[in-house]
């Protein structure tokens, strides 16, 4: 901040007041409180705490409590084998709903395969937002089970303003993405190396307030409509989707994998 | 904001008499409280995952130093800046100068309780800045320039006609007979309204809900999306936050997310958690150009060592204001200044000062269902209980109630004595009320008989009686 | 450990002592139904919570003491209340920690001190013995015995066995009744709007009749109940217990009730 010399030397000088007061709080005045390797160790080698049981569970399993969840908290949930279906459950979904069928799209690799000029009653869009797209999608990162949290992460290729501005938000998700508990997205991110992008978002459903009498609304600053489109998710359970684009409950028979054969 | 915390006690007679208050009380303690007991219920390790979120944050502050130089010197290798202010005046101060350096005209501004306690609002105003709240809650209250009732519900005191009739007088440019009776209604206005404010703004300023030494992030809950929309579209961001809120890891972090929305609203997890690390990065196609945090201090290292050092684990969840019969019945303003409830009565007279706060400690019956539902355990109680001991200690009670309290705690060690007067007494009470069960009023029981009959002795003490019939 | 009927000093609580005796015989007669000794030692008066919640720990500590002294020598230490036996068995230790020569006292009598129901039920094993009360109650959880004592079950396990009695759980049962000692008379407008969310809850049940075991918090609701004119009846649970409902009438009512003042 450049406002001026005199400003910056309060500052260091608060800091150093601040610092040195916690120490005399704690009873360690003068100690280097920055050599203390056992705190070090500490964050080099992070450790989960205890992990809930719930999202422990195998693939199946997983993706269903992911999808439980993800609806419990008002978000939609589409089931496709491929890619390729994408699209098709995309138009359905807006169609059902009656929302415009103007996508922008992220031009993210996770989602480069869609082949989306398949839908002729789509009209696509790449790039970031400028506020005025009704309909945004996403490629996520991770989808944890436990809560039906979708996590994205701002990058070269993923504007995070296409996650909030467009009143429908579709993420698009692969089934082998979806992991049962928070702390795996954390071991993940590390693996990847790195570090952390600018943002990580956890989104557990569709914005909401219930700041006018308590009375919950969907749709408050963020999107109105989520819409997790899981990809190659086909265990018979839940809705899916037809190559034809309707969706269908599975005990009605007709699932994507059947008709892929 | 001006405290009113010494009026306590004519703020209370005013909110009992609050028609739309006493509605919005009874639906948020049928509400929220109960919501939390359904989300602790679906989650077998919730109350194991409370005690490792409050042995996180002992551990924190105890090592307060060590993990906030952590977080700092992450955030400055992301090329983030970190202020440090001793005082609400100094954060002011530092907030207003990178505003101005931003050239900006229009803060956009997501809930912060911190931004309350420092009075944010009034210091950019002052100096032609104009800050916009975007939690719809607080943005209905800022219109009305009145403080939040409560911690995560601001404008929970307000009914929607009231809602209503501040947007039909504040929001000019609609038709004046626009239907404005639903809840769905008024969204979609504030929506539009604020819509605007996301795109133009300049600056965005954000509280925090914990700072994670390990990676320099802040991490950020909301419902609405707002703190998102503020901290990615305008050009800097600056989140500011006291210095209590440092957690060692993402994963500690994790652990006391999940007992945060699960203690605040009931819901397993806000709609949007984010962490935020540093600025826009080169390749990123969007996202601001400067990241500040500012580390506020205004009190915290007072409390820190000393009595009150556990209220420091707070995450200003709410819960206990939820289930406080106190705030249940008066609601938060009656506290009279930016905190309210249990958590409020215990750190405010560490902020203003026991002299501006005196009713504070007292105005609790001391239930102690805050502290059964308080995420990070913290004994509420028992520091009200602190603070009534300091007031004491200090003679700010009032010299009737000491003397009262000296010649009943003398009688009390001399149970000869403490009979005969009580024996009195109690025989007394019995003549006034001859054959009725009870007491409509009664010399100085006129506390307990201003709202209550007074149910009458049945006319001997039981260690008397206990003597003639027993001995 | 204790071969014979172990002995009990009965700590009847300033209340039960000034104001409603019977709650004390009561106490004591099931007591001794329980197979125990039972003796009211006469240096008793108050458990100190009047100075202790006031911030007087100067008097709350002297307090503590002479009751310690005048009750440590009973195997057990029984109270027809939660508020006050709370207050020995979790206060006095934390009161007297730093005193050397009473810290060990103060914490020998904690142990042995109970709360009248979960005496008999925890400690004794005692299910109750023969009563009969006809009546539809409703049962209210003081803060202390519940919250500081984890009393809830056994006061409803022992009036299971009332004959005539119906329990009927009210949703508010645990919420505090807004007494808290001195809170109620300094605070009586807020009090009030406590014990009106109480009394509408328990008029909510259909209940005839209100037990609990704190008689502070029975005489606040009873006095509310009279002045708004209910015909709920209050009592201590202990009365119904013994089979003592004959000789003294409900809370706050006599025989010339409805006279004018
Ligand atoms: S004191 Fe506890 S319950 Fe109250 S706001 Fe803070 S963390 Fe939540």
């Amino acid at each position: 901040m450049s406002a001026g010399p005199a400003k910056k030397t309060r500052s260091v000088s608060s800091r150093d007041q601040v610092l040195s007061a916690i120490r005399g709080a704690l009873g360690r005045e003068g100690a280097d409180g920055q050599n203390r390797p056992d705190l070090m160790a500490r964050l080099d080698n992070p450790v989960p705490n205890r992990v809930p049981d719930r999202g422990r569970l195998d693939g199946p399993a997983r993706i269903d409590l992911f999808q439980a969840e993800a609806e419990r908290v008002s978000a939609d949930v589409a089931r496709v084998a491929g890619l390729d279906a994408v699209p098709g459950a995309i138009a359905a979904y807006l169609g059902e709903n009656g929302l415009p069928t103007a996508l922008k799209v992220t031009p993210d690799a996770a989602i480069g395969d869609v082949p989306w000029a398949q839908q002729a009653a789509l009209s696509v869009e790449f790039g970031a937002t400028d506020g005025s797209d009704p309909v945004g999608v996403t490629g996520a990162y991770l989808g944890v089970a436990e809560t039906g949290t979708v996590v994205l992460l701002s990058g070269e290729t993923r504007p995070n303003s296409l996650n909030y501005l467009p009143d429908t938000h579709v993420v698009v998700i692969r089934a082998d993405q979806i992991i049962g508990a928070y702390e795996e997205v954390w071991a993940q991110l590390r693996h990847d190396g790195g570090g952390l992008p600018r943002i990580v978002n956890w989104i557990t459903g569709p914005s909401r307030s219930a700041d006018i009498e308590q009375t919950l609304m969907l749709g408050a600053h963020g999107p109105r409509n989520l819409f997790i489109v899981i990809v190659g998710a086909d265990d018979g359970k839940g809705i899916v989707m037809a190559d034809d684009g309707t969706i269908v409950t599975a005990d009605e028979g007709t699932r994507v994998g059947d008709a892929h054969g | 904001m001006e405290a009113t915390t010494r009026q306590f006690t004519g703020n209370a007679r005013q909110a009992l008499k609050n028609d739309n208050l006493r509605a919005a009380l009874d639906k948020l303690s049928h509400g929220f409280p109960y919501k939390r007991l359904e989300a602790a219920a679906r989650l077998p390790e919730f109350e194991a995952l409370r005690d490792q979120s409050r042995d996180i944050k002992a551990h924190v502050l105890e090592n307060l130093d060590f993990y906030l130089q952590q977080f700092e010197s992450k955030v400055i290798e992301q090329g983030g800046q970190v202020h440090w202010a001793k005082d609400a005046a100094e954060a002011r101060d530092i907030i207003l100068a990178i505003c101005q350096e931003a050239g900006a005209e229009t803060v956009t501004k997501s809930k912060s309780m911190i931004g309350e306690e420092i009075a944010i609002n009034g210091h950019l105003e002052a100096n032609g800045v104009r800050p916009v709240e975007t939690d719809l809650g607080e943005y209905i209250i800022q219109l009305r320039k009145e403080p939040p009732s409560h911690l995560i519900a601001p404008a929970i005191h307000l009914s929607m006609d009231q809602v209503a009739d501040t947007f039909k007088d504040k929001h000019r440019e609609f038709a004046a007979d626009r239907p404005l009776d639903q809840p769905r209604e008024l969204l979609e206005e504030a929506r539009t309204m604020l819509r605007r404010e996301f795109l133009a703004a300049d600056v965005g300023l954000t509280g925090a809900n914990l700072l994670i030494a390990e990676t320099g992030s802040i991490a950020l809950v909301t419902n609405e999306g707002n703190a998102d929309l503020t901290l990615t579209l305008p050009n800097t961001h600056i989140a500011i936050a006291s210095i209590e809120k440092a957690v060692p890891t993402l994963e500690d972090a994790t652990t006391i997310l999940r007992v945060l929305a699960r203690s605040a609203t009931g819901q397993e997890l806000s709609v949007y958690t984010t962490f935020v690390s540093g600025p826009k990065r080169p390749d990123d196609m969007d996202g601001p150009e400067n990241f500040h945090v500012v580390l506020l201090d205004n009190g915290r290292t007072q409390m820190l060592g000393s009595e009150f050092h556990d209220m420091l684990r707070c995450i200003r969840c709410g819960a206990c204001l939820n289930s406080c019969p106190v705030y249940g019945a008066i609601g938060g303003h009656a506290y009279g200044w930016v905190y309210s409830g249990p958590m409020g009565s215990v750190l405010m007279p560490g902020i203003l000062g026991l002299e501006q706060t005196g009713d504070l400690p007292n105005a609790s019956t001391l239930c102690g269902t805050c502290e059964s539902v308080c995420p990070m355990r913290i004994p509420l109680p028992a520091m009200l209980r602190r603070w009534r001991e300091q007031q004491h200690a200090r003679r700010l009670t009032s010299t009737k109630s000491r003397m009262m309290l000296k010649l009943w705690a003398m009688l009390a060690r001399r149970p000869g004595l403490y009979r005969a007067v009580m024996g009195l007494g109690v025989g007394f009470m019995r003549a006034l009320a001859g054959g009725r069960g009870s007491l409509k009023s009664l010399p100085f029981a006129g506390g307990w008989t201003a709202v209550r009959d007074l149910p009458a002795p049945e006319g001997k003490t039981f260690t008397a009686l206990w003597k003639e019939r027993r001995k | 450990m204790i071969q014979q009927a172990p002995h009990v000093g009965l700590f009847a609580t300033c209340l039960v002592d000034l104001m409603r005796p019977t709650v004390g015989f009561a106490a004591a007669k099931l007591l001794e139904d329980a197979g125990c000794r039972v003796d009211v030692p006469m240096d008793q008066t108050c458990c100190g919570q009047p100075a202790y919640n006031s911030g007087d720990t100067g008097e709350a500590r002297a307090i503590a003491k002479h009751v310690i002294a005048a009750f440590e020598g009973f195997d057990y230490v029984v109270a027809p209340s939660g508020s006050c036996a709370g207050t020995l068995r979790v206060h006095y230790p934390q009161l007297l920690k730093d005193d050397a020569a009473w810290a060990a006292r103060a914490e020998a009598l904690a142990q042995k001190t109970h709360e009248l129901f979960s005496f008999l039920t925890d400690v004794l094993n005692w299910m109750g013995g023969e009563a009969r009360y006809d009546a539809t109650a409703t049962y209210h959880d003081s803060c202390s015995g519940l919250r500081e004592l984890g009393i809830k079950q056994q006061p409803r396990t022992l009036l299971a066995g009332v004959e005539g009695l119906e329990l009927k759980e009210s949703r508010e049962a645990e919420a505090c009744c807004g007494f808290g000692g001195l809170f109620c008379v300094k605070y009586p407008d807020i009090s009030e709007r406590i014990v009106d969310v109480k009394t509408a809850d328990l008029e909510a049940t259909g209940a005839d009749t209100l037990l609990g075991g704190d008689l502070g918090c029975l005489m606040n609701i009873a006095g509310r109940l009279k002045r708004q004119g209910s015909a709920v009846k209050v009592r201590h649970a202990a009365e119904v217990l013994a089979g003592m409902t004959g000789e003294v009438p409900p809370l706050g009512e006599g025989k010339n009730d409805g006279a004018e003042d």
